[in-house]
């Protein structure tokens, strides 16, 4: 009996002292949204820019940014890869460490060879994808992004209203961050570091 | 001796008149980024300068595109909803700064690729100082506005 009430002490004792030992462990400081373990976002399959079938999984062992926009876009999208270049280019060494994805919204008009050509024009390593109209509406659903055409007067066509946010994939292919696409570069540079660090 | 003298005189007073308008409704830092070659669309970006008086920047004009359309970003929960604005206030004595991801100028339909290193005139419509041509050069594809557009070095090379 009293053997027993020790070996249940000793198991709360060690129990414990786990518990403490984990909550002692540093988190990461990340400066963007730490989202490690949210539930979305987990996955995708789609077509890049060069007509290949590809899901997230296939770019495992590197770092990704995963965002979403269209090649109408004249503002915010070509801000967005600029900024992943100029973080790519802050990074140096550690930049062939890094994937840069762009999903496009906007399928009806961002044809592989259109994609091709926008994302390879600010880094060679970009990947854009895009998919059949249902495959893109299901990705937006999964990863939580909203999208909606918008019709402009006086605009060419149409515009597509859409969420902004960067994902950040650690190299176990894990989403760990949400970054705003108002976020300066050295925040990006910063935690992309830490994640490459095995934060 | 005294024509020269009226002469040089009358170009004083236009140069003073010059100075008055560019104070007036002054435009500054104007530039635009480099656009993939499959881009459809482009933007420029520059800061708009009023005097005392204030002005209304009403429309631009620039060859390199079919249309040039002001545009402004409304943010809602991280969703970039673009809009075409009909106007843009410089209030009196005030800036107001078109810059990545807020006002912008939407180059829409674009003839040719924008290649960095050169450079487009761009006729801005103000309400009170009339047409106003700056130009503009194009800076990298990767540029924000700072100086790392314009070729310099930054942080981490």
């Amino acid at each position: 009996m009293q053997r027993s009430i020790i070996a249940l002490l000793a198991t709360f004792a060690l129990a414990l002292a786990l518990a403490g030992c984990d909550a002692g462990k540093p988190a990461p400081k990340f400066k963007s949204g730490d989202i490690t373990g949210a539930e979305f976002a987990r996955g995708f399959t789609l077509t890049d820019h060069d007509g290949a079938r590809r899901s997230l999984a296939d770019f495992q062992g590197k770092a990704v940014l995963l965002f979403f926009g269209f090649t109408h876009c004249p503002d915010v999208c070509p801000t967005t890869l600029a900024r992943a270049k100029l973080a790519l280019q802050q990074l140096g060494a550690d930049a062939g460490k890094v994937r840069v994805l762009f999903v496009s919204l906007d399928p009806e008009r961002d044809t592989p060879a259109v994609l091709k050509g926008y994302v390879t024009a600010f880094d060679p390593g970009f990947v854009g994808l895009t998919g059949t109209p249902e495959e893109i509406k299901q990705v937006a659903q999964d990863f939580r992004v909203m999208y909606q055409k918008s019709r402009v007067e006086g605009q060419e066509g149409y515009s597509v209203d859409h969420s902004t946010q960067t994902y950040v994939y650690d190299p176990q292919g894990r989403l760990r961050l949400y970054v705003s696409h108002t976020q300066d570069v050295d925040v990006l540079v910063h935690d992309v570091k830490l994640l490459l660090a095995g934060a | 001796m005294l024509k020269k003298l009226a002469s040089s005189l009358s170009f004083l007073a236009l140069a003073a008149v010059a100075g008055a308008a560019q104070a007036d409704a002054a435009v500054q830092n104007p530039w635009s980024r480099a656009t993939p070659p499959t881009a459809k669309n482009g933007a420029a970006y520059l800061v708009l300068k009023a005097g005392a008086g204030g002005d209304r920047l009403v429309s631009a004009t620039a060859p390199v595109s079919e249309r040039v359309e002001l545009h402004t970003h409304i943010m809602d929960g991280g969703v970039a909803r673009m809009r075409p604005v009909p106007a843009i206030d410089v209030p009196a004595n005030g800036t107001v700064e078109l810059k990545p991801g807020g006002l912008h100028m939407m180059l829409i339909g674009l003839k040719a690729p924008l290649r960095e290193g050169a450079s487009f005139p761009l006729t801005l419509n103000f309400e009170k100082q009339g047409a106003v041509t700056v130009e503009v050069p194009v800076k990298a594809l990767g540029a924000m506005g700072g100086m790392e557009g314009q070729g310099m070095p930054h942080k981490g090379h």
